[in-house]
C-alpha cells in the first residue's frame, strides 16, 4: 500500500516536473497559449467547486472574484510598479475577503439560502462591475497589461505565463484533493445534502461555508491575476462578462462538481472542444453548442462524468470480485436482550443521582402558536426517561430546543450545569448531546459508513478520520448494518434506516441522546431488538431521552415518565404511577385508545 | 441638486420603467414561487417575443398589437414543451437554474445567428408620443406599458386568490403531497401556469421591443435587476413584483438624475443586500 502510493506519487512529481518543463521542447508557442487555456479552465473550475461542488452552494458570481484578482494585478503592477508575483497574493487576498463579506451576509439566511446565495453572488459581479467601470480603477479605458515586466523564469514571457498557468493548476487540484480528504470537506458533503442536520450533528456550518468560499474566491483571484497578463488588455465587460461563471458551472456539473477531479476533467473536455470554435461565427455556434452539452449532461448525468464513471467501476470489480465468493454473511443481530434481567422500573433509577440536564421554564412560540409554555425537567445522569404525550404536545420541539436546532424564546437549559440554549447548535453536539430524527434524515449521497463516520468525525470525541471510520464500523457492528457500510441510504430499507439514524447518533458518543420515535413503523421483532439495543447504550452510561407513542415500550424501558400536554409538563413520575394516574388516562391514553 | 421638475420627470419615468420590470418579473416570480422552478430562461423568452413583434412589425408590417394575438398561444405551447422536459427528467430547483441557464444561452445564439449582434429599434409611429401633464412628460408606449403590467398582475393575484384553479396552485405550492391527496390534478394546473407564464413573458416581450433597443447580450442585461424585483416583491407575489418594479424602478431613475446614469445598477443590488440584511419576516 505505502509502496503502491510512493509509486503513484513519484509519477505524478515526474509528470509535474515534465509539463512544466515542455515548453523548452520547442513546440510551437501555439501550445504554449492552447495549454495555458486548459489549465486556466481547470483552475476555475477546480476553485469554483471547492465551494459550490462539496457544499452544494451554487455561485453565479465566480466572476466577480476572478474579476477582483485581474483588477488587483493589473492596479497594483500598471499603476503602482509593485513586481508580478507579489500581486498574486494581494489578488488572492482582494478576492477571498470580497467572499468573506458576501458570505458574512448571504449565509447567515435560514431560508431559500441556496436561491439567494446564487443571486446575491450574480448581483455583486454586477455591482463591482459597475464600480470599476465608474471609478478611475478602470474608468472605461480598460487597462493595458502587456507591458507588465515579468520575472524571467522561463525563456519567452508566454513560457512564463504557461508555467505559472501550470503551477496554479496544480496547486489547485492538489488544494481541491486536500480539502475533498480533509474534515472540511467531509462537512461540506454533509451541509450539501442535509444542512440543517449537519449543524446538529457538530458541523460548524457557517464557519466552513465562510472557509470554503473564501478557499474558493482566492484561487480565483489568483488566476485572474495570472490571467491579466495572458491576455494583455482588460475590459470590465469582457471580465465581469457571463462567460466565467457559465463555464465553471458547465464544466464542473459536466465532470462532476462533488469529486475533486471532477471539475477538471469537464474543464479539460469542453476548453479543448470550445478551442476548435474560436473565430467569429463559430464562436457563437460554439457557445450554442456548449449549452446544449451543459443541458443535455444535467438532464443525463446529474451526477458527472467522474462520480458516474466510478459508480460503474465499483459495480463492475464488485461483480467479478463477489462472483466466485460465497454470499455475504446475513448480519448477526449484535445485540441480544442481555440487559433485561434488569427491572426497568428499578428504584435505583437515578434520582439521586447528578443533573444531567436541567430545563428551567423553556418556553417557545412561532408567531402566535406557543408550543412549550415553560417546560422546567431535570433529567439524571444515566436514566432513560420517556417523553410521551398527545400529538402538537411540544416532545419534537423540546428535542429541537435542546439540540438548539430552535433558540427559545425565553427559560434556560443547562447541560452539566452549563447553559447552552444561546449555543449553536454544532457546539450544543460537540458538548456531548446527540438526537434521532423521527423520519431518517441521513445524507443522501454519503455511504453509509460515510453517514456514521461522519457523525464521529464531528461529535464529542475528536476522532482523527482513519479513527472516525473505526467507530463508525463499531456502531454499524452494533446496529447489524455492517454487511450493508458501502450502500447508499436509498437502498436502505425503513428498519435499517432507523438503526442507521441510531448508529450515527451513537458514534458521536453522546453522554445525552435523545430519541425522537426510533420505534414508530417497526415491527414487533424489530421493536425488541431495537430496546434491546436502547438498554444496552444506557449500560454504557448514557442519558436518554426518549420519545415514544408505544406505551408497551415506554412502560418497558422507562426509569420516569414525563408527559407533555399542550406545551406543559402535565405528569412526571415511575411508569407505574403516571400510567395509572387518572388525569393522564384522560388526557393521554382516551385519545390514543380512540386514535 | 437637480431642479425639483428633473426629480419629478425622472420619478415618472422611473415608475414606467419599473411596470416593465414588473411586467418582466411576473411569470419568472409565478414559476419560482409555486412551481419552485428557478426560469431563467424567462428573458430569453422575452427577447424572442420581443424580437418576433419587430420582425412581423418591419417584414409584415403587423401591429405589434396583433402581434401579441399570436405571440400569446405560441409561448403558451412554448412554456408547456419547455415544462414538459422538466417534468420528464424531474427536474428540480436547482437543476432548473442550470438548464435554463443553458436554454438562455442556446437562445441568445439563436438570436444572434438571425437578427445579428446588431442593436436594432422597432420604430413605430407612435414610439415617441409623449403626453404632457403638467411639466412631465409621459410617454405614451411606456404609460401603456405600465398600465398593461398592472393589470396583468392584478388579474394575476384575483386568479390566485378567487378562483378554484388559483387557490388549488397555491395549496400545491405549499404541500404538494396533500394537494394531490385532496384532488387536486398537480400535473394539469403545473402545465397551465408554466404556459400562463411563458405567455406573459411574450407579452413583456412586445413591450420590450417598443421600449427599448434590442440586442441579443441584452438579455443579461435585464436579469440582475428584475430578480432583485421578484426577490423584494415575495416570491409567487403577482402584486408584490409590480409594487417592487416600480420602486426600484423609481429608486434607479432618481439615482440617476441625482448622481449619474452609470451607478444605476448599484441602486437596486444594495436594496437587495440591505434587505437580505434586514430579514423581514415577510422575506
Amino acid at each position: 500500500m505505502t509502496a503502491h502510493r510512493a509509486i503513484s506519487g513519484a509519477g505524478i512529481g515526474l509528470a509535474v516536473c515534465l509539463l512544466a518543463l515542455l515548453p523548452l521542447a520547442g513546440l510551437p508557442a501555439f501550445y504554449d497559449s492552447f495549454l495555458y487555456i486548459v489549465f486556466y479552465w481547470i483552475s476555475l473550475a477546480t476553485s469554483w467547486a471547492i465551494l459550490s461542488g462539496f457544499g452544494g452552494y451554487f455561485s453565479f458570481g465566480h466572476a466577480a472574484f476572478f474579476g477582483a484578482g485581474m483588477y488587483t494585478t493589473a492596479t497594483l503592477s500598471v499603476k503602482f510598479g509593485v513586481p508580478f508575483l507579489v500581486t498574486l497574493p494581494a489578488a488572492a487576498a482582494v478576492a477571498a475577503s470580497l467572499a468573506v463579506g458576501v458570505g458574512a451576509i448571504v449565509f447567515r439566511l435560514k431560508r431559500l439560502r441556496g436561491e439567494l446565495f446564487a443571486l446575491l453572488t450574480l448581483a455583486v459581479s454586477f455591482i463591482l462591475a459597475t464600480i470599476i467601470l465608474n471609478t478611475p480603477i478602470d474608468g472605461g479605458a480598460g487597462i493595458l497589461t502587456s507591458s507588465v515586466p515579468l520575472p524571467h523564469i522561463m525563456p519567452s514571457p508566454s513560457q512564463t505565463i504557461y508555467l505559472l498557468g501550470m503551477l496554479m493548476c496544480v496547486g489547485t487540484l492538489a488544494l481541491a484533493y486536500i480539502v475533498a480528504h480533509s474534515r472540511l470537506g467531509l462537512g461540506l458533503y454533509a451541509i450539501h445534502d442535509d444542512e440543517d442536520v449537519a449543524e446538529v450533528k457538530g458541523v460548524p456550518t457557517f464557519r466552513y461555508k465562510l472557509a470554503a468560499f473564501a478557499i474558493s474566491a482566492a484561487i480565483a483571484g489568483a488566476v485572474g491575476g495570472v490571467h491579466a497578463t495572458y491576455v494583455g488588455f482588460l475590459t470590465v465587460s469582457e471580465t465581469f462578462g457571463i462567460t466565467v461563471p457559465l463555464y465553471v458551472v458547465l464544466m464542473s456539473v459536466l465532470g462532476g462538481a462533488r469529486h475533486w477531479l471532477g471539475p477538471a476533467v469537464g474543464a479539460a473536455l469542453i476548453a479543448a472542444s470550445l478551442y476548435t470554435f474560436t473565430s467569429g461565427d463559430q464562436a457563437m455556434i460554439g457557445r450554442g453548442l456548449v449549452a446544449l452539452v451543459l443541458i443535455v449532461a444535467i438532464l443525463i448525468l446529474p451526477d458527472g462524468i467522474v462520480p458516474s464513471f466510478l459508480r460503474w467501476r465499483a459495480r463492475w470489480t464488485a461483480q467479478r470480485a463477489t462472483a466466485p465468493l460465497p454470499p455475504v454473511e446475513a448480519p448477526q443481530p449484535a445485540a441480544t436482550p442481555s440487559g433485561g434481567d434488569r427491572p426497568a422500573n428499578a428504584q435505583d433509577s437515578g434520582i439521586d443521582r447528578p443533573v444531567a440536564l436541567a430545563i428551567r421554564d423553556a418556553r417557545k412560540s412561532f408567531g402566535g402558536l406557543q408550543a412549550l409554555r415553560g417546560v422546567t425537567l431535570d433529567i439524571h445522569e444515566g436514566e432513560i426517561l420517556g417523553l410521551v404525550g398527545p400529538n402538537g404536545s411540544g416532545k419534537t420541539t423540546l428535542i429541537n430546543v435542546i439540540t438548539g436546532h430552535f433558540p427559545l424564546s425565553s427559560g434556560e437549559i443547562r447541560l452539566g450545569g452549563a447553559p447552552i440554549q444561546a449555543l449553536p447548535a454544532h457546539e450544543i453536539a460537540r458538548r456531548g448531546v446527540a438526537r434521532t430524527y423521527q423520519i431518517p434524515r441521513p445524507f443522501m449521497h454519503l455511504s453509509v459508513l460515510d453517514n456514521v463516520a461522519m457523525a464521529a468525525a464531528f461529535g464529542s470525541a475528536d476522532h482523527g478520520r482513519a479513527a472516525s471510520i473505526e467507530e463508525a464500523r463499531r456502531w454499524l457492528d452494533f446496529t447489524g448494518l455492517r454487511a450493508k457500510e458501502s450502500a447508499l441510504p436509498a437502498e436502505l430499507n425503513l428498519h435499517e434506516r432507523k438503526f442507521l439514524e441510531l448508529a450515527r447518533a451513537l458514534s458521536a458518543e453522546p453522554q445525552l441522546l435523545l430519541l425522537d420515535e426510533v420505534l414508530s413503523g417497526l415491527n414487533p421483532t424489530e421493536i425488541d431488538h431495537a430496546i434491546a439495543l436502547i438498554r444496552q447504550i444506557r449500560d454504557r452510561g448514557t442519558t436518554i431521552v426518549f420519545v415514544e407513542h408505544l406505551m408497551r415500550a415506554v412502560v418497558e424501558l422507562s426509569d420516569r415518565i414525563a408527559v407533555l400536554n399542550e406545551g406543559t409538563l402535565f405528569a412526571l413520575g415511575e411508569p407505574g404511577s403516571v400510567m395509572r394516574d387518572p388525569r393522564v388516562v384522560s388526557v393521554y391514553l382516551g385519545k390514543a385508545h380512540a386514535a | 441638486m437637480p431642479s425639483f421638475t428633473l426629480l419629478g420627470q425622472s420619478l415618472v419615468s422611473g415608475v414606467l420603467v419599473g411596470g416593465l420590470y414588473g411586467l418582466v418579473a411576473l411569470g419568472l416570480s409565478l414559476s419560482w414561487g409555486l412551481l419552485r422552478l428557478v426560469n431563467l430562461a424567462h428573458f430569453a423568452f422575452a427577447f424572442l417575443g420581443a424580437y418576433l413583434v419587430y420582425q412581423m412589425g418591419t417584414s409584415w408590417h403587423l401591429s405589434p398589437w396583433w402581434a401579441v394575438l399570436l405571440i400569446v398561444p405560441l409561448f403558451f405551447a412554448l412554456g408547456v414543451v419547455q415544462h414538459a422536459i422538466f417534468l420528464y427528467f424531474r427536474v428540480v430547483e436547482l437543476t432548473s437554474l442550470l438548464v435554463t441557464f443553458g436554454i438562455s444561452v442556446i437562445i441568445e445564439s439563436a438570436l444572434q445567428w438571425i437578427w445579428t449582434a446588431d442593436f436594432r429599434r422597432f420604430e413605430t409611429p407612435y414610439a415617441s408620443v409623449s403626453l404632457k401633464i403638467g411639466a412631465m412628460y409621459v410617454p405614451v408606449v411606456e404609460l401603456i406599458g405600465c398600465i398593461a403590467a398592472a393589470g396583468l398582475a392584478w388579474a394575476t393575484w384575483a386568479w390566485l386568490r378567487w378562483t378554484y384553479v388559483g387557490k388549488a396552485l397555491r395549496a400545491t405550492a405549499e404541500d404538494p403531497e396533500i394537494a394531490v391527496a385532496f384532488g387536486v390534478n398537480q400535473r394539469f394546473l403545473s402545465f397551465l401556469l408554466s404556459g400562463v407564464c411563458a405567455a406573459y413573458a411574450g407579452i413583456a416581450g412586445a413591450f420590450i421591443a417598443l421600449i427599448s433597443t434590442l440586442a441579443p447580450s441584452q438579455i443579461w442585461a435585464w436579469l440582475g435587476v428584475v430578480f432583485a424585483v421578484v426577490i423584494i416583491g415575495r416570491l409567487g407575489n403577482p402584486l408584490g413584483a409590480l409594487i417592487a418594479g416600480m420602486l426600484i424602478g423609481a429608486a434607479e431613475s432618481v439615482a440617476m438624475a441625482t448622481f449619474s446614469p452609470a451607478w444605476a445598477p448599484v441602486v437596486s443590488f444594495s436594496a437587495l443586500i440591505v434587505l437580505l440584511l434586514w430579514q423581514p419576516d415577510w422575506l
